[in-house]
C-alpha cells in the first residue's frame, strides 16, 4: 500500500524542499536577515525598474529644468513635486539619479563578483587537482597579488587599462574596466577556498572510481568535485558582494571609476562632494545612505548565510 | 630558524620584484618617459642626457635592472606634471601621511579596545548587543561617505572643525609635523576619525572575540576560585593574553592604512602621499604613480615580513614546522 502512495503522490518541487529546508527555517527566524532581504529586494526592484517609475531620465537634457535647480527636498519648505529629495545645480532630480545610480552599483558588483569567482574556482580547482608546479605557480600569483593592498591594485589596473584605451572609447567601457580591475583583485580568496577543498576531495574514493572509469580530469573537477567545494564559495561571495560595491563606490569617488555621463553612487557622492560647502546637503547625503543601506544590507545578509551554513552553529 | 628566517626574506624579496616589474612595465609603456618628462623646449642633448639616466638606450631587460637600481637608491625620475624629481616629492609628503595613519592608529587601539572588552564580558546586556550592530554598520559604511559626513556636520553646520588640509605645520628638519600647533592638531581631529572607523570596528571584533575565548579557560577559572576580583581578572589576566594577536593585526593593519589613506586624504584635500597618487592618477604622472606603488608596497611588505619572523620568534611551533618542510611555509 504504501509503495502505492509514494508512486501517486508527486515528488516536490525543488522550490518547495528548499522552503522546508534548514536554510529557509533559519531565514524565517531571524528578523535582520528578513529585513535585510526586504530592504535588499526594493532596492534592486526600484533600480532596475529605475527607467519605468523614476520620476526624469536625469540623463535626458531636455527633462532638466535649470529654474527647478538647488530645490530642497519636499519636506523642507521649499520643496517641490515630483523632487522628492530636491535637485542638483544642474536641475536633475535626486531620487531619479539614486535610482539610475543604483542601477549601476549593483550591476557592477554582481558582475565583478561572478567573475572574480570564475577565475578563482578555475584557479583553485586547477591548483588543488594537479598540485605540484602548476599548485605552486598559481599559488604564488595568488601571493603577489595579496601582498600588495587592493586597492591599490585595483586604482592601478583600472588606471592603466583607461591608459591603453583610445580617447573615445574610455566612457563606453568604464563599467567592464571597472568589473574587471575589482575582480582581479578579489579572485584569491575563492581559489585558496576552492583550492583547499579540492585537495581533500580528490583523494577521495568517488574520484578515484571516476578516473578509473576514464572520466576526463576536466568533467571530473566540473562535475564530481566542484558541487562539494561551493558552500564556503557561496559564503564569500555574498559578503564580497557588499566589498565589491564599495570599491566600486570608492573608485568612482576617486574619480577613476564611472564617469559623469554615467554616474554610480559613487559619482554622485563625487559629484555631490563639490557642493559639499554651498549647503546643498541633499545632493550628497542621500546618495551616500543609499549606498550605506545596500552594503549593510548585503554583509547583514552575508553574515546570516555563513552562520545558516555553519553545522557548527546549528 | 636560519632557513625560515631566509624563506621569508626571499619571499619577501620575490614579491617586491614582481612589484618593481609591475611598476617598470607601467613606466615604461605608457608613452615615452623622455617626452612626457621633458617640456617640448627641452634640447636633443637634454633627451639624450634623460635617456641614459633611465637607462632607455638599451635592451629591455638592462632597462629593468637599471629601474631596479635606480628605485632601490630612491631615484624615480622626474614628475611629468610639474618637473620635480619625484622621491623628493614623495618624501615632502610622507608626514603628512604618516602622522595621520599613527593618530588612527592610536584612535583605533584606545577606543576599539574597552569597547571589545565590554562586550566580551556583558555579553547579553543591550548595550553590547547594540554596539556589535553598531560594529556591523560602521564595516559597512564607505570611509568617504563617513568622511563628507563629517565634514558636513562638524565644519559646515556647527563650524566647530577645519575641513580640509593640515593646519599650520612645523618643520623639525625635513620632517613636518602639525602636532605642535593648535591649527595643525584640530585639523587632523576629523580625517583621524574617519581613517580610523573602520580600524575601530575591526579591533573591537577581534578584542571580543579573544576575550570571550580566553574567558572559557581553565586559569581565568582558578583566578576566580581564588577570589580575585572582577576587575584584576579580566584586565590583569584576561586582556594580557587577547594582546598578542590585537598588535599582530594592529601592525599588519599599518600597511592597508597608508593604502587606505588615499580614500581620506582625498575627501580631505590632505597633502599626504595618497593625495598625490590620485592627482598623479588623473593627470597620468606615471613615475609619481610607479614611486607610490614601490614605496606603499615596500611598507607593506616590511611589514608582513617583520610580524611572520616576531611570531616565529615568539612562538617556536611555526620554526619546527618549516624546518620540517611542512605546509606552514605559505
Amino acid at each position: 500500500m504504501a509503495v502505492d502512495v509514494q508512486a501517486v503522490a508527486p515528488r516536490p518541487s525543488r522550490l518547495a524542499r528548499f522552503l522546508k529546508g534548514d536554510i529557509a527555517w533559519s531565514f524565517r527566524k531571524s528578523p535582520v536577515a528578513v529585513g535585510a532581504a526586504v530592504v535588499l529586494i526594493v532596492i534592486a526592484v526600484t533600480a532596475f525598474a529605475a527607467p519605468l517609475i523614476s520620476p526624469q531620465n536625469p540623463y535626458d537634457l531636455k527633462q532638466l529644468f535649470l529654474d527647478k535647480a538647488e530645490l530642497p527636498p519636499i519636506l523642507s519648505k521649499d520643496g517641490e513635486w515630483p523632487y522628492l529629495l530636491g535637485t542638483d545645480p544642474q536641475g536633475r532630480d535626486v531620487l531619479s539619479a539614486i535610482l539610475y545610480g543604483s542601477r549601476i552599483s549593483l550591476a557592477i558588483g554582481l558582475l565583478s563578483v561572478a567573475l572574480a569567482m570564475t577565475i578563482g574556482v578555475t584557479v583553485g580547482l586547477v591548483a588543488g587537482f594537479f598540485g605540484g608546479r602548476v599548485d605552486n605557480l598559481l599559488m604564488r600569483i595568488g601571493d603577489t597579488v595579496l601582498s600588495i593592498p587592493t586597492l591599490l591594485v585595483a586604482i592601478l589596473v583600472s588606471a592603466v587599462f583607461r591608459e591603453l584605451l583610445p580617447q573615445n572609447m574610455r566612457e563606453g567601457f568604464s563599467a567592464a574596466i571597472l568589473v574587471l580591475s575589482i575582480a582581479l583583485t578579489g579572485w584569491v580568496q575563492y581559489a585558496r577556498t576552492v583550492r583547499a577543498s579540492t585537495m581533500v576531495e580528490r583523494r577521495k574514493e568517488y574520484v578515484l572510481a571516476a578516473r578509473i572509469i576514464g572520466v576526463k580530469p576536466s568533467r571530473i573537477m566540473r562535475r564530481h568535485i566542484l558541487p562539494n567545494t561551493l558552500t564556503p564559495v557561496l559564503v564569500a561571495a555574498t559578503l564580497n558582494l557588499g566589498l565589491a560595491i564599495l570599491s566600486e563606490a570608492t573608485l568612482s569617488f576617486l574619480g577613476v571609476g564611472m564617469p559623469v555621463t554615467q554616474p554610480s553612487l559613487g559619482t554622485l557622492i563625487r559629484i555631490g562632494n563639490q557642493y559639499l560647502f554651498s549647503g546643498l546637503w541633499w545632493v550628497v547625503v542621500f546618495p551616500a545612505v543609499q549606498l550605506a543601506l545596500i552594503v549593510l544590507s548585503v554583509n547583514l545578509l552575508g553574515d546570516w548565510l555563513r552562520d545558516a551554513l555553519n553545522p557548527k552553529l546549528r | 630558524m636560519i632557513v625560515f628566517l631566509l624563506k621569508r626574506l626571499a619571499n619577501a624579496a620575490l614579491v617586491m620584484v614582481a612589484v618593481a616589474l609591475l611598476a617598470f612595465l607601467i613606466f615604461r609603456f605608457l608613452g615615452d618617459p623622455v617626452e612626457l618628462m621633458l617640456n617640448e623646449q627641452a634640447s636633443q642633448a637634454q633627451r639624450d642626457a634623460l635617456r641614459i639616466r633611465l637607462g632607455l638606450d638599451r635592451g629591455v631587460v638592462w632597462q629593468f635592472l637599471t629601474f631596479l637600481g635606480n628605485a632601490v637608491q630612491g631615484d624615480f625620475g622626474i614628475s611629468y606634471r610639474n618637473q620635480q624629481d619625484v622621491f623628493q616629492l614623495i618624501g615632502e609628503r610622507m608626514p603628512a601621511t604618516l602622522e595621520l595613519v599613527l593618530v588612527a592608529t592610536v584612535l583605533s587601539l584606545v577606543i576599539g579596545m574597552p569597547l571589545g572588552v565590554y562586550t566580551a564580558i556583558r555579553r547579553n546586556a543591550p548595550v553590547a548587543q547594540a554596539l556589535q550592530f553598531v560594529s556591523v554598520v560602521g564595516v559597512s559604511l564607505p570611509s568617504f561617505a563617513v568622511g563628507i559626513l563629517l565634514i558636513l556636520a562638524f565644519s559646515v553646520t556647527l563650524g566647530w572643525l577645519p575641513g580640509f588640509g593640515r593646519g599650520q605645520v612645523v618643520q623639525l628638519g625635513w620632517w613636518s609635523t602639525g602636532f605642535l600647533t593648535p591649527s595643525g592638531r584640530s585639523a587632523l581631529v576629523l580625517p583621524s576619525i574617519t581613517l580610523s572607523l573602520f580600524q575601530i570596528t575591526l579591533v573591537m571584533r577581534l578584542v571580543r572575540a579573544e576575550m570571550l575565548e580566553v574567558l572559557r579557560t581553565d586559569f581565568i577559572r582558578f583566578a576566580r576560585a581564588r577570589g580575585l576580583r572582577d576587575r584584576t581578572v579580566h584586565f590583569r589576566h584576561a586582556l594580557q593574553n587577547c594582546l598578542m594577536p590585537v598588535i599582530t593585526i594592529t601592525g599588519l593593519q599599518i600597511g592597508n592604512l597608508i593604502a587606505f589613506a588615499l580614500v581620506t586624504e582625498t575627501v580631505f584635500q590632505w597633502p599626504g602621499m595618497g593625495f598625490l597618487f590620485i592627482q598623479a592618477v588623473t593627470h597620468v604622472d606615471i613615475p609619481v604613480m610607479a614611486a607610490y606603488l614601490l614605496v606603499v608596497s615596500f611598507i607593506f611588505v616590511s611589514l608582513n615580513t617583520v610580524v611572520d619572523l616576531l611570531y616565529a620568534v615568539v612562538d617556536p611551533r611555526l620554526r619546527s614546522d618549516v624546518v620540517r618542510g611542512g605546509a606552514g611555509g605559505g
